[in-house]
């Protein structure tokens, strides 16, 4: 009887499972192994007839190409808006977390560009942009000209630019002093803030900054505690999860992020300085045609944002314990 | 926590300032849309005297009504099977118990982290194997399957006590009946929200119908977008008429159903 009754539910799982999981299947665990196995051949899409296995000969000249290395490091650079987007998201949700009677329209007008973001809101970035007759310029300028360093200073040429913060070489890994100042990379990180700061990470931070007991917050401060003391002991440890979350995230999305602004905005340039990894798969696999060794760099991005969230997920619940 | 009158007046000004920097660059778009060529280039924000034919204009210009259509079209049927597909698989994960049901739900999380571009090439050689390039199905029937919209609806299900289904069950429904008459009245926060952001996604996205679209006719609005930007990337009031019309379904579509999708959100990552 039992025995029966546990196949029946078997069968009723299955079959209201069966929909998402052939198509699951299909679309994603099949595609996973194929991509591996893409990866271990010299694949192109223009002779397919061709193709032979090849062992790990991409993943080894993909290691040695410089080209590769600095798409890396584009990808990288782009997370230093990071903490920016993320703490910028954390104030703005402290700011609304009170009974304001405007709350809702606030957060209304905050949420609209990571809502409607995508190929629309890049085309009116890129006319913002514009060096010579875009507002962000001409606003610059004006402000030059009011603070009287009209002549010395001039506003970046933005997405036209390969400078950036760090001073980083254009097309190797390495330093060069003359490309320190702002450029294309920066442009698209302001551009990055402006659309995520008051989205869904500000929306995480609301509904976790319910759980932050009020009480024990009146309590510290009466004890003297500053504002700034109870947010690093009390509210702060309550948001770890939440916080936790977000970075995994924003980890996961920015390593394979990058494509659609280098597609619309920059094709990838000036230089190659806005290529990231998966701008530069796209171009390998659908430009060049090299399925296979573009497969190949799709598994290194995998290998990395695995490693990336598993030590984010031990260094994170450390953090947890300790605080 | 009471705040005092003064900081009360403060924070509604810092408030304000910022909604203020978030809508400029819209400000901008649309009252750029709404200039003559000949004053695109000016400093003055607003236009002498505006032009609201360049909206129609746009229309004549490419096959905007076309990539509207198509977008749409696209959307509703993968949000319609995404949905579907998502709420049954919720249903058998929340609302059944059956062995080995925990270790196929970990392993569908686990697919959440796997990387769109890793299946992307291989999903794109299964659709030229499948005739599927450069066609709507192409488009709609790769993107209905989602784990995160199972995920999702799953904690919705799971918010309603068990004896509802076990009521019904002595009252003899089929466990069809059960999903449709208990677990979906349960989960309608969720689906609302999975809907929007499965149109929403779907609406805006981007890679998959840039690579399997080859014909004019078959472009959604994203691309569309593009290609109309690299052929006329100097009209920039039209551009942005474009634009405009381009961004109010979803801005409309968040204003009306805020609500849903705030807790949609909210649900979907914080009771992980």
């Amino acid at each position: 009887m039992k025995g029966t009754r546990k196949r029946h539910e078997l069968t009723v799982a299955l079959a209201f499972l069966a929909p998402n999981l052939i198509g699951f299947g299909v679309f994603t665990c099949f595609p996973v192994l194929y991509s591996f196995f893409a990866s271990l051949s010299n694949w192109n899409l223009q002779n397919p007839n061709q193709t032979s296995f090849v062992g790990f000969r991409n993943y080894a000249v993909l290691l040695q190409d410089p080209q590769f290395w600095t798409y890396l490091i584009n990808t990288g650079y782009f997370f230093l808006g990071l903490p920016f987007a993320i703490m910028g998201s954390l104030w703005l949700a402290i700011l609304l977390n009170r009974k304001l009677s405007l709350g809702t329209a606030y957060r209304t007008l905050l949420y609209i560009p990571s809502f409607t973001s995508g190929v629309a809101i890049m085309i009116l970035w890129k006319s913002l942009y514009n060096p010579d007759y875009g507002p962000i310029n001409e606003t610059l300028r004006h402000f030059i000209d009011f603070i009287g360093l009209n002549g010395q200073i001039t506003p970046p040429q933005w997405l036209s630019s390969t400078k950036n913060v760090f001073g980083l070489e254009i097309d190797k890994p390495g330093i060069n002093p003359t490309q320190f100042g702002i450029g294309a990379r920066d442009a698209l990180i302001y551009m990055g803030i402006w659309t995520a700061i008051g989205g869904n990470n500000m929306l995480l931070y609301l509904a976790a900054l319910t759980n932050v007991p009020e009480e024990l917050v009146e309590a510290t401060q009466i004890d003297g505690a500053s504002r700034w003391q109870s947010f690093l002991h009390v509210i702060w440890p309550t948001l770890a999860p939440t916080t936790f979350f977000i970075v995994i995230m924003s980890i996961i999305g920015g390593m394979q992020g990058g494509f659609e602004q280098a597609k619309v905005m920059t094709n990838g340039g000036p230089a190659g300085t806005t290529t990231t990894v998966a701008y530069h798969i796209y171009t390998k696999a659908f430009e060049e045609f090299q399925v296979g060794y573009a497969s190949a760099i799709a598994w290194v991005l995998f290998a990395i944002v695995f490693g990336l969230s598993l030590f984010t997920w031990k260094f994170g619940n450390r953090a947890g314990e300790n605080g | 926590m009471k705040d005092s009158i003064g900081k009360r007046f403060a924070i509604y000004a810092l408030l304000t300032a910022l909604s203020l920097l978030t809508l400029a660059p819209f400000v901008w778009m649309v009252a750029t849309s709404l200039k003559p060529l000949g004053e695109v280039e000016s400093s003055q924000l607003l236009p002498k005297l505006a032009q609201p034919d360049n909206y129609p204009q746009v229309f004549k210009q490419i096959n905007f009504a076309r990539y509207y259509a198509n977008s749409i079209f696209v959307a509703a049927w993968v949000t319609f099977l995404t949905c579907l597909t998502s709420s049954m698989a919720a249903y058998a994960f929340a609302r059944r118990i059956w062995p080995g049901r925990d270790l196929v739900f970990k392993l569908y999380l686990a697919t959440l982290m796997i990387p769109g571009v890793v299946t992307m090439i291989p999903n794109f050689a299964l659709m030229v194997k499948l005739g599927l390039l450069d066609s709507y199905a192409g488009l709609i029937i790769p993107a209905s399957f989602s784990a995160f919209g199972t995920f999702l609806l799953r904690q919705f299900m799971l918010t309603i006590p068990m004896a509802l289904d076990e009521a019904a069950m002595i009252d003899g429904a089929t466990p069809w009946q059960i999903f449709w008459n208990v677990a979906m009245p349960a989960a309608r926060g969720g689906l609302i929200a999975l809907a929007v952001f499965t149109f929403m996604g779907n609406y805006g996205s981007f890679f998959w119908p840039l690579i399997l679209i080859k014909s004019e006719g078959l472009r959604t609005l994203p691309i569309g977008l593009m290609y109309f930007d690299t052929m006329y990337g100097r009209a920039t009031h039209l551009l942005m008429a474009a634009s405009v019309m381009s961004i109010i379904p979803p801005a409309l579509l968040f204003i009306l159903l805020q609500k849903h999708l705030v807790r949609g959100i909210q649900l979907g990552a914080v009771k992980g």
